[in-house]
């Protein structure tokens, strides 16, 4: 049973309503063009080869066996990327971060991680690249590894990298070292805080690395055209980031690569980065061919970007009241073989949820011997409210507060500084805790054997470029151009946006996701952006348009623009009432009155729309096993506006799901050297709707000031509570503070065995 | 009388300044900003840039708006400047 519900505060024409989706009719019915439904005339198939060892020196590869191979067209290394050729005086200032990025698509001297690239086949089909692949010869001199955050950050540790030095913030460390940065931030006198406090508790806790588990796998496919042009159509969240990447990478003006971005089955993040891309280009440019190349489910876990394990520590000091008096965070988060974690972003949200005025924050980013990690929903923090959330509780527990009432008296509302140094604007968090006070769930008896949870989560939600063309056909029916691929149902949103700017139907609006060439720069469809980003971009091109159209009516009526105005998708005389225009109407005297009317607009917003989140759990532990169900789950989130009310619920009940597997079952299985050995859905168990009970939501609408409807972005905060409030749940039945994820069956026992009861 | 600006110095900053947290400066944008507290503080500009940019990682926000303009962000008479961890995002 669902009992999702919006509590709205404005009422709109089209925003906030629950139309079809545009794109839906081509998904159900399995017309929608995916990476994997390209088919170019000639194309070849590429596999690549991938190193069987997380950190080894390569000694030498021999492909002559593999060139020879029937059937194949072209065989690559890393000395066929451009990189190769060039020294670090031409390369200049950009040397480091471009051989990372070269090195991490195929591996020139070390390779980093099991399943790092060292070479490509492109031949007449699959099989025969894979039985070439398998003819390659590859010499490694195989290193000592390390995968543990904490061991990584030793002195004396294994050295991922022989020349990476800490970054302090522009200060570059003498050694070398696995830490590739550090960062602190600080606000008021930590030790004073501490120190008036009548509580101090302090613990560590831990989280695992763990895959977005997007079902389509990485895909592209190339063509390097004899006139210099390279076209790509591939699976991505950032047609843009793709072409800036390959640009870079192949040393090639960003005007001689056009990305198209294909449907998308899934990404979460994990599909910004481009692996493939750079690779089937250099074998299209060597075969003159296209070149298609599609990551098995294997390649997928070993060899793309999963989210980092961390460890942090948490301190908090509390009054006996529950006003928290100072906070205190270090967050180390491994990047995988190249510098990037989320870290920094970590430490900002951790304690964002509140209003605290000590506090210090220190984050790490530390590379290991394993695949470099990606985004995933919020990256960085959902591990920091796992570790933070989890620590609210047990004082709670400590203190006997009701963990929302303690929430409500820290709560961060208007004018909050942060500890970054930030002020908070207008948010919602107050009123989503108020939501889950007063939710029947929360209201409801905890079940006998049962334990209940309760987390909040907040991420920042930013804007970034975002380009829109329209054009207003001569039937009245909108054209809508944007470069947001559509993973959530974006091209739905940006679409009322535009026909409740316009004044006109949602089903007047077409919208259609272009390629590079076709659309000015557009930032990638995450960071909960795009309805938001993509929306004001939307709408200012509908300002555009009614401005132009005004315009055609003052033609029209031998009328000043002065004294037309366009309401509701009517375009009238302000003084005459006989003066009026439908907007159809005037779209089909468009021909005659100077030709078709296009829109057009490209924003960078400034502004944050702070999203919150807070989640409800009630898990059973059968006591026995240890195994742990989820009974009952309830997400409450501000959305600002709910634009389709539907596509909000999906990624509030998306991101629940996707952490409750973050809390209960999802990690990498690593062996000591740092081979995973979990690489499957069949190993690497994700939660299905078996596993779950419905996940109620409740959408809270406190809307955003940097936005005409009040938007905020929905995609990634949901991600950011699920997992302590399951851990909370799971103390709450056991007794047990569980520290560590995922809470396997295995831990809760062992956790019951040193505690003396099961 | 004018209104200065006043600008949060990163923690990690902070040795460079003698401790002080946060100061007031006649500035219009960032870059007069970062030159201002180059002359008074050597050594704080390498920290911030690279190469007459913002250094990668770190975002600046002027009255809580994530500049989109680097070093040509305007700053008001009144306005808060921070140097901030660049959020991206993930889907």
């Amino acid at each position: 049973m669902t009992s999702n519900q919006v509590l709205s505060e404005v009422e709109f024409n089209v925003v906030g309503k629950r139309p079809v989706r545009p794109d839906g009719v081509d998904k159900v019915t399995g017309r929608a063009q995916y990476g994997g439904d390209t088919n170019l005339t000639g194309t070849l198939q590429a596999k690549v080869l991938r190193s069987p060892h997380p950190h080894a020196r390569i000694k030498s590869i021999d492909t002559s066996k593999a060139e020879s191979f029937p059937g194949v067209r072209a065989v690559i290394t890393a000395k066929d990327l451009p990189l190769a050729s060039l020294s670090k005086e031409e390369l200049g200032g950009d040397y480091t971060a471009l051989k990372f990025a070269s090195d991490h698509m195929m591996a020139s001297d070390k390779v980093l991680f099991k399943g790092h690239p060292v070479a490509a086949v492109a031949a007449i089909n699959a099989h025969v690249a894979q039985s070439a692949m398998d003819l390659i010869d590859v010499d490694y001199e195989v290193l000592d590894s390390v995968v543990d955050v904490r061991e990584a950050m030793k002195p004396g540790a294994t050295l991922i990298h022989d020349e990476l030095r800490t970054n302090d913030m522009g200060e570059t460390a003498d050694q070398p070292s696995n830490i590739a940065a550090h960062m602190r931030y600080e606000i008021g006198d930590v030790t004073k805080g501490f120190a008036d406090a009548d509580l101090v508790m302090e613990k560590e806790f831990t989280t695992a690395t763990v895959h977005q588990g997007y079902i389509e796998p990485h895909n592209t496919t190339a063509f390097w055209n004899s006139d210099g042009q390279l076209n790509l159509w591939t699976s991505t969240q950032g047609s843009f980031q793709v072409r800036a990447t390959v640009s870079n990478i192949l040393r090639l003006p960003i005007s001689k690569v056009k990305v198209t971005p294909m449907e998308i089955g899934g990404g979460f993040g994990g599909k910004i980065t481009a692996y493939l891309d750079a690779i089937c280009s250099i074998l299209s440019k060597k075969t003159g061919t296209p070149v298609k190349a599609l990551m098995s489910r294997t390649e997928v876990f070993e060899a793309s970007g999963p989210a980092p394990a961390s460890w942090m520590r948490v301190k908090i000091g509390v009054k006996n009241n529950g006003t928290m008096t100072a906070v205190e965070t270090e967050m180390a988060m491994d990047a995988g073989a190249y510098p990037g974690s989320p870290v920094m972003q970590a430490i900002v949200c951790a304690f964002a949820c509140y209003d605290v005025e000590n506090g210090r924050i220190d984050g790490y980013d530390v590379v290991v011997n394993k695949p470099k990690t990606a985004a995933y929903r919020a990256p960085g923090a959902p591990q920091a409210a796992f570790a933070v959330e989890s620590l609210i509780d047990e004082i709670c527990l400590n203190l006997k507060i009701d963990p929302i009432e303690f929430r409500l008296l820290n709560a961060a509302k208007e004018g909050t500084r942060r500890i970054e140094g930030l002020v908070a604007r207008k948010i919602g968090f107050v009123e989503c805790l108020e939501a889950a006070r007063t939710h029947d769930h929360y209201k409801s008896k905890v079940e006998k054997g049962t334990g209940r949870g309760v987390a909040a989560g907040y991420w920042p939600n930013r804007g970034f470029q975002s380009s829109v063309v329209m054009t207003v056909n001569y039937d009245g029916v909108v054209s809508l151009i944007m470069g947001s691929v559509d993973i959530g149902g974006t091209r739905a949103s940006i679409a009322q946006q535009t026909a409740e700017t316009l004044g006109i139907a949602y089903e007047d609006v077409k919208p259609t996701v272009v390629d590079t060439d076709s659309i000015g720069y557009t930032f990638i469809t995450g960071g909960s952006r795009t309805s938001f980003a993509t929306g004001l971009a939307a709408i200012s091109a509908a300002e555009d348009v009614k401005q132009q159209m005004i315009s055609r009516a003052a033609k029209i009526w031998d009328a000043s623009e002065d004294d037309i105005e366009f309401v509701a998708g009517m375009i009238s005389h302000k003084s005459d009432e006989e003066l009026k225009l439908s907007f159809k109407d005037l779209a089909r005297q468009t021909a005659t009155t100077g030709g078709s009317i296009s829109g057009r607009s490209s924003v960078d917003p400034t502004g944050e729309g702070n999203g919150y989140a807070v989640h409800i759990a009630d898990v059973a532990v059968d006591t026995e096993t240890g195994k742990t169900d989820v009974t009952r789950f309830t997400a409450i989130q501000d959305a600002g506006k709910a634009v389709h009310p539907s596509y909000v619920e999906g990624q509030m009940q998306g991101g629940a799901v996707q952490g409750i597997g973050w809390a209960l079952n999802e990690e990498y299985f690593f062996d000591d050297t740092g081979k995973m050995l979990n690489s499957s859905f069949l190993d690497y168990r994700m939660p299905t709707t078996l596993d779950l009970p419905m996940i109620d939501t409740v959408i809270v609408e406190v809307a955003n000031p940097g936005h005409p409807y009040g938007v905020r972005g929905v995609g990634e905060v949901a991600i950011c509570p699920p997992m302590a409030a399951v851990a909370n749940a799971v103390t709450g039945v056991t007794g047990h503070r569980m520290n560590s994820l995922p809470i396997t069956p295995g831990k809760i026992l062992e956790a019951g065995w040193e505690n003396g009861k099961s | 009388m004018l209104e200065l600006a006043t600008i949060f110095i990163p923690t990690m900053l902070q040795e460079i300044t003698h401790g002080i947290k946060k100061l007031e400066l006649d500035a219009r944008n960032v870059r007069q900003v970062v030159d201002e507290l180059e002359k008074a503080y050597p050594g704080i500009q390498e920290r911030l840039l690279d190469a007459d940019e913002i250094r990668e990682g770190l975002a600046v926000v002027v009255d809580g708006d994530v500049s989109v303009m680097g070093m040509l962000t305007k700053v008001g008479e009144q306005s808060e400047v921070h140097f901030v961890p660049a959020i991206g995002g993930g889907g």
